[in-house]
């Protein structure tokens, strides 16, 4: 089986992300909360090779640091949208056409209704921003979609022989759902959970960014372009690099979600 | 049609009255009492309680939910903390400037996005196509605020072609607005567009491979007119869909971009609402934003319906 060129590019421009977080956690070029005044606004160069930031912090350091907070929030998002919302979806399929299905998606519906940053305005509103808030609200956004994504799928294999087969067999509703219905459902949950990594690093720079998201001085990619953007005439590298690292993030992550739709779904492999 | 319309309407209803009672239970659950807040520490408490009356913060929950859903319906919003105006003018002007900027980003999408979808269908597997979606796949990466902030770097710090940020307000004219939200709108406008387009092209080409187009170019039609005239319309529901979602990630997004350009609009005011604990202000708006997007929704099932008399009979 040939690996799709779009997996190859997406899988190393995450894995360099994550390299970058992970190499964090014991090495950065600077001590991120390291203040230096003397060399605040430096540009890109050969000390600080992405500059510094008004208060001398390294930009390069912030980054690495940032994307810890970036991949943590929109992971964690991406956990409680399955943790939620596959049971949902496995258990309205199950219940095809009776009430509980119609509950489970009229609910749906109407949390779709709320887009994330809503959801953040409701919950900051209340408890105050947040890192944990952030990733509550992106999660809370996730939930109808996996659980969508998971009624659709399941609907098609619920009507399909060797389920009839195992329903007549005695099994009940939900043992047929996670014996059978679940593992042949893996591989969509898999696309769907890359396309809404991406799509949680995106709403967390956002939310980061508008001041609802990790509070400082933890850093974060949103946060850091929030601070750019006065400084935006005379210190441009500030806002370039940190939204950089958000675009190559998100590129790598939908680049792999393409490259993993075309080699677990043979279905589509032809179409190219 | 009528039965359809009447399901809508009904579920229409059920969602708004579902949606302001999760925000009215999320807002009410609020630790810290505004009252306390505006007054400071050493309030006398008979003036604690006469705010709290003038604000209507008092009686059971279910009846403040009551008289904050009737007020709402006959347009009385509630009368901010802060600001000590009603809030449904302060809404209103806000209004002004994001839903002129939402609607004009939506615009702009489709313009872009609709032709380069149609082209890329057209010409799918060759350069074109190739470039139209390499571009969307970048398009759907770049953060719009971020995407505005190198506008406003190129076009405004450099080329001092246009103001950086601000809004003249629609008194001096059309024109003077229209350019104030151009750079706003194309930095919303860009990354929906991309998705847009994708959605276009993938739909084109699921209905591009139907027996009735083959038919059509059989009876001697072009490639352009079967396009045209079949293919299109066809593939139009996908589209209308994403449109009716693309509404709300508009909303959502003009709020965050109206920081980018200090755009005076409903963002400014929810933001401003939350660090003020100006809770019916934040209430008010949410209930706004949600409610708009239910509407929207409920009129793209009414468009389907009109395009496609298939999905008019109840399911």
């Amino acid at each position: 089986m040939r690996v799709p060129l779009t997996l190859i590019i997406g899988a190393t421009l995450t894995g360099a992300v994550l390299l970058m977080a992970l190499i964090s956690l014991i090495w950065t070029p600077f001590p991120v909360e390291a203040l230096d005044i003397a060399q605040k606004l430096q540009p890109p160069g050969p000390v600080h090779w992405l500059g510094t930031d008004h208060f001398g912090r390294d930009v390069a350091s912030m980054l690495m640091v940032g994307a810890r907070t970036s991949i943590a929030v929109a992971l964690i998002a991406v956990g409680i949208g399955i943790a939620l919302g596959v049971p949902l979806g496995l258990w309205a399929a199950a219940n095809r056409g009776r009430w509980i299905d119609e509950v489970i998606m009229r609910g749906n519906d109407l949390v779709f209704a709320f887009p994330s940053l809503v959801i953040a305005i409701l919950i900051t509103a209340v408890f105050g921003p947040s890192a944990v808030n952030a990733i509550i609200a992106i999660g809370i956004f996730n939930v109808p979609v996996f659980a969508r994504v998971t009624r659709g799928a399941a609907l098609s294999l619920w009507t399909l022989d060797y389920i009839r087969a195992a329903q007549v067999a005695g099994k009940r509703r939900a043992r047929i759902s996670v014996e059978h219905i679940l593992p042949n459902i893996t591989n969509l949950l898999i696309v769907q959970g890359t396309i809404q990594f991406s799509l949680g690093i995106l709403a967390e720079a956002g939310l980061a960014y508008v001041g609802l998201g990790a509070q400082p001085p933890t850093p974060s990619w949103g946060r850091m372009l929030a601070d750019a953007q006065t400084m935006i005439s005379f210190a441009p590298h500030l806002a370039i690099f940190p939204g950089l690292a958000i675009v190559l993030t998100v590129l790598g992550l939908n680049l792999i979600g393409d490259g993993l739709r075309d080699l677990l779904d043979p279905r589509l492999r032809r179409g190219k | 049609m009528l039965r359809f319309i009447l399901s809508r309407l009904a579920s229409l209803g059920l969602s708004l009255i579902v949606a302001s009672l999760v925000i009215f239970t999320v807002t009410e659950v609020i630790p810290g009492d505004p009252v306390s807040y505006m007054m400071g520490l050493n309030a006398p408490p008979e003036v604690e309680a006469a705010l709290r009356t003038l604000l209507h913060l008092n009686g059971s929950a279910p009846t403040r939910y009551l008289a904050w859903v009737v007020g709402m319906l006959h347009g009385d919003f509630g009368t901010s903390y802060t600001y000590r105006v009603p809030v449904a003018g302060l809404i209103a002007a806000r209004l002004q400037v994001s839903l002129p900027l939402t609607i004009y980003a939506l615009i702009l999408s489709t313009l872009i996005a609709l032709p380069a979808g149609m082209i890329a269908a057209a010409r799918r597997g060759r350069p074109t196509d190739a470039a139209v979606m390499g571009a969307t796949q970048l398009g759907i990466a770049v953060p719009n605020f971020w995407f505005a902030m190198l506008l406003v770097l190129l076009f405004a710090v450099r080329l001092h072609w246009v103001q950086a940020g601000g809004f003249p307000g629609w008194d001096k004219g059309l024109w003077v607005n229209l350019k104030a939200l151009t750079l706003p709108a194309i930095a919303l406008a860009l990354p929906q567009a991309s998705i847009l387009a994708r959605v276009m092209r993938s739909a084109l080409i699921e209905t591009l491979g139907q027996d009735y187009i083959r038919t059509a170019r059989a009876k001697g039609l072009s490639r352009a007119q079967t396009l045209r005239r079949h293919a299109f319309r066809n593939a139009l529901i996908p589209v209308l869909t994403i449109l009716g979602l693309q509404f709300s990630f508009l909303l959502a997004g003009a709020i965050i971009i109206e920081n980018v350009f200090y755009l005076p609009g409903l963002g400014r005011l929810i933001f401003q609402g939350i660090t003020q604990r100006d809770l019916i202000v934040v209430q008010s708006v949410v209930m706004l934003l949600v409610a708009a997007v239910i509407v929207v929704n409920f009129a793209v099932d009414l468009a389907y319906a009109l395009i496609d008399p298939r999905l008019r009979r109840p399911a």
